[in-house]
């Protein structure tokens, strides 16, 4: 990221130059002259962009870099570097390698967690996805009171999310909630919502879309838009259905839209940590546990805490979407998308 | 990642900004002129809304003895304490100066190295005086690091009205507690036992009437997983299966005492830190409604656990001398008394149980033969270790997602590998 800043900063300068045609037609990087040369000139603009360079590499490098090396040590709460009062104790674990990787991936409570983790991003991001284009569809048409209904259906995105998780926690209660008042009301028995674990499963994913559906419907509804109307009056004229104008005008219209945020929601949901942590905590037992909140466990609720293994799952959950993201773009640019 | 980085930017942050202020601070503590002077930040983990008012007014009396010394008193809950402390205590920023520490914390922050020991000052007076169940969970390898203040056990609160009409006494053991159960169900149409889902330390009082225990500390033996422990799994899971108690798996503790209170249950196992809480409700604006009996022993006893709370200083406190003595004071023959008298909380001294306000409370007078025969737990580091990997399997035994035995050899499994070395 410092990189692709500082590029077009360079550029941006007045860089003319063998640099940028270099980048185009793919040749070796430059020889170490033309990177003095370049300094020499573009003095100024590395410098402007330094401040930005050193606080991305703070913020984000330094962490990263930790994490990955924590991860290859056996650190925990007692052997860290603690500063207590005058008292500074140093650290004393060791590098292990990479064992905990060995651990996590042998053992069944990771390969458990990511299986739950998958089918839940898939859920939410498909189930999301669907109600967001209905919804833009019907919201593009001109229909009494259309802002009123967009405000509404945006709503659920300007409350804070903790703040919407916990009014569905309030809901969800199993004597006293809404839900099961309104179904006791009807005649039904009470569903155990947050303590059954498969209610509790479809109960967080039933959040998650609810807070998930104004972007994606926002996200599309711009899409839609931008979709010009005489390709619709042109198919019209020809007699097209309107199933067919939705599957050959709408869906390929809308394509660089929702493949952005199909990508987008994708990592969201993945690592989507208050609602789960917020409404279940994971439970009951371990039966929502998605692989960030167990991770977040391991760091935070167990003692001692186990800094080692909870960078270990960082690092793969970082492995695995990046992994996402390199095979999405790839079957994407296969498809003719340019990305 | 996220999670990651951000645990790791905490921890380099907060070692940087440590480093950066470590030196510039001067002691306050005023020792030297023989007065006492400072802040002292107290954390009071008591229940909110009946406890902590009798607390803040105790803390406040300590103000008035010692007019330079500013306490302030800061009220966490008590389920975020525990990690709220941890954060804190390790980057050496933000800690109280003193913290209410459940008894199995105690040991395991004093491992961590964040408590100061206090032998020989001014917290520890007439140690003689404590009862010796409580003054064991403070130790840690030969040192004292903090002050028992209260000491307690399980009993059985019942809602008399409600069991008098279905005609049944309180429970003695499991299977009274079934018919009970039934007949409350019958005649009342009201739910026999509210048991916490959520919470395994109310699994104990089970697991011990049935002659169980987590672990075993002289012989360094885990036994949550023999035979004992595999029933006690199965008599909640029955419990729950039959229609005798309602059980949750989040908002336990609330949902409990809304139930409890307004009536909705009949009965639900508990400690004295609830009294207080619960005569607030509709059920209980005639005090003399709530019952309290030990609880039901299981096949083999009568096992309540004990617990309690101490009141520990920080080992990086920049007022140790005036810390010391508030948790004396905190802890002083009075100040047990009034929350005895107050709170019906059990004293840690002995010399309080002879105060006019100890004598008088019932709820005292029920708790002190049950706390007397409670089941010590082990005091070791990892004493407060020991309830995450039992609360996950106890909530999936009564969620139907385990079977007894196979709960019972995880949390088996998940002890062998936070002991190491043991059998």
């Amino acid at each position: 990221m410092a990189v692709h800043t500082s590029q077009s900063v360079v550029k941006a300068a007045g860089g003319n130059t063998a640099r940028g045609r270099s980048r185009g037609t793919g040749t070796p990087p430059p020889a170490p002259g033309r990177i003095r040369r370049g300094l020499s000139t573009h003095w100024y603009a590395w410098t402007m962009v330094a401040p930005v360079v050193v606080v991305i590499s703070v913020i984000i490098g330094y962490p990263l870099l930790r994490g990955i090396y924590l991860s290859m040590t056996d650190a925990d709460e007692r052997n860290v570097a603690r500063s207590i009062g005058v008292n500074e104790l140093p650290a004393t674990y060791e590098f292990v390698g990479v064992d905990n990787y060995v651990d996590a991936l042998t053992g069944s409570q990771f390969l458990g967690t990511l299986g739950w983790t998958l089918v839940w991003t898939v859920a939410c991001v498909s189930i999301t996805f669907a109600f967001g284009m209905a919804l833009a569809n019907l919201l593009n048409r001109r229909i009494a009171g259309r802002s009123a209904y967009r405000m509404a259906l945006i709503l659920p995105w300007a409350i804070p999310g903790f703040v919407s998780v916990f009014a569905w926690r309030f809901l969800y209660n199993e004597e006293r909630g809404l839900l099961n008042k309104i179904l006791g009301g009807a005649g039904f028995d009470a569903v155990p919502w947050l303590n059954d674990p498969t209610m509790a499963k479809f109960a967080v994913i039933a959040v998650n879309v609810w807070l998930g559906i104004p972007f994606m419907m926002v996200a599309l509804l711009g899409g839609l838009q931008s979709i010009p109307s005489e390709q619709y009056e042109a198919a019209e004229m020809d007699g097209a259905t309107a199933w067919q104008r939705f599957r050959h005008i709408t869906l390929p219209g809308l394509r660089p839209v929702s493949t952005t945020v199909v990508l987008l929601s994708t990592i969201w949901t993945f690592n989507m940590f208050p609602v789960i942590f917020l409404l279940t905590r994971g439970g009951p037992g371990e039966a929502t546990q998605i692989l960030v909140t167990q991770a977040y466990k391991f760091s935070f609720e167990i003692s001692p805490r186990d800094y080692a293994q909870s960078s270990t799952w960082g690092v793969l959950i970082l492995v695995l979407l990046m992994l996402f993201a390199v095979i999405y773009r790839r079957v994407l640019r296969s498809q003719g998308d340019n990305w | 990642m996220r999670r990651g980085i951000t645990a790791t930017a905490l921890v380099a942050a907060l070692a940087l900004a440590a480093t950066a202020c470590g030196g510039g601070d001067k002691s306050d503590g005023g020792s030297s002129s023989g007065e006492l002077s400072g802040t002292v930040t107290w954390w009071d983990t008591s229940s909110v809304g009946s406890e902590d008012k009798v607390f803040k007014k105790l803390a406040e009396g300590f103000e008035k003895k010692h007019p330079k010394v500013d306490v302030k008193y800061v009220s966490v809950p008590f389920g975020d304490a525990q990690n709220n402390f941890k954060n804190a205590a390790q980057s050496g920023k933000a800690a109280p100066d003193v913290i209410r520490s459940e008894v199995a914390w105690t040991p395991d922050f004093a491992s961590l190295g964040y408590l100061a020991p206090l032998d020989g000052t001014a917290a520890l007076k007439n140690q003689d005086d404590f009862l010796p169940q409580a003054l064991a969970s403070t130790k840690y390898e030969d040192k004292t690091y903090a002050v028992p203040q209260v000491i307690d056990s399980m009993g059985i609160f019942y809602n008399k009205k409600l069991l008098e009409k279905a005609g049944v006494k309180p429970p003695a053991n499991l299977d009274e507690l079934k018919t009970s159960a039934k007949a409350i169900k019958d005649k009342t149409g009201k739910t026999g036992l509210y048991l916490r889902g959520d919470d395994p330390y109310f699994f104990l009082s089970f697991l011990y009437g049935e002659g169980g225990d987590l672990v075993d500390a002289k012989t360094k033996t885990v036994t949550v997983d023999k035979p004992e422990g595999v029933k006690a799994f199965k008599a909640v899971k029955t419990l729950v299966d039959d229609g005798t108690a309602k059980t949750d798996a989040s908002d336990g503790w609330e949902n409990m005492m809304q139930a409890f209170k307004n009536g909705d249950v009949a009965m639900m196992i508990n400690g004295p830190w609830a009294v207080a809480d619960t005569l607030t409700g509709k059920e209980f604006t005639d005090k003399d409604n709530l019952g309290i009996a030990t609880v039901p022993a299981g096949s083999a006893a009568h096992g309540a656990p004990q617990g309690g709370h101490n009141l520990a200083v920080y080992a990086g406190s920049k007022n140790l001398e005036a810390s010391y003595a508030f948790v004396e004071y905190m802890t002083s023959v009075e100040a047990q008394a009034t929350a005895a008298g107050e709170l019906g909380l059990l004293p840690t001294r002995t010399s309080a149980y002879a105060k006019k306000e100890a004598v008088n409370s019932e709820i005292v007078g029920f708790f002190k033969p049950v706390v007397e025969t409670a089941v010590e737990r082990p005091w070791i580091p990892e004493g407060g270790s020991l309830f995450a990997p039992l609360g996950v399997e106890y909530t999936k035994v009564l969620t139907d997602q385990t079977t007894p035995e196979k709960a019972a050899k995880a949390v088996g499994d998940e002890y062998r590998k936070l002991l190491k070395d043991w059998k």
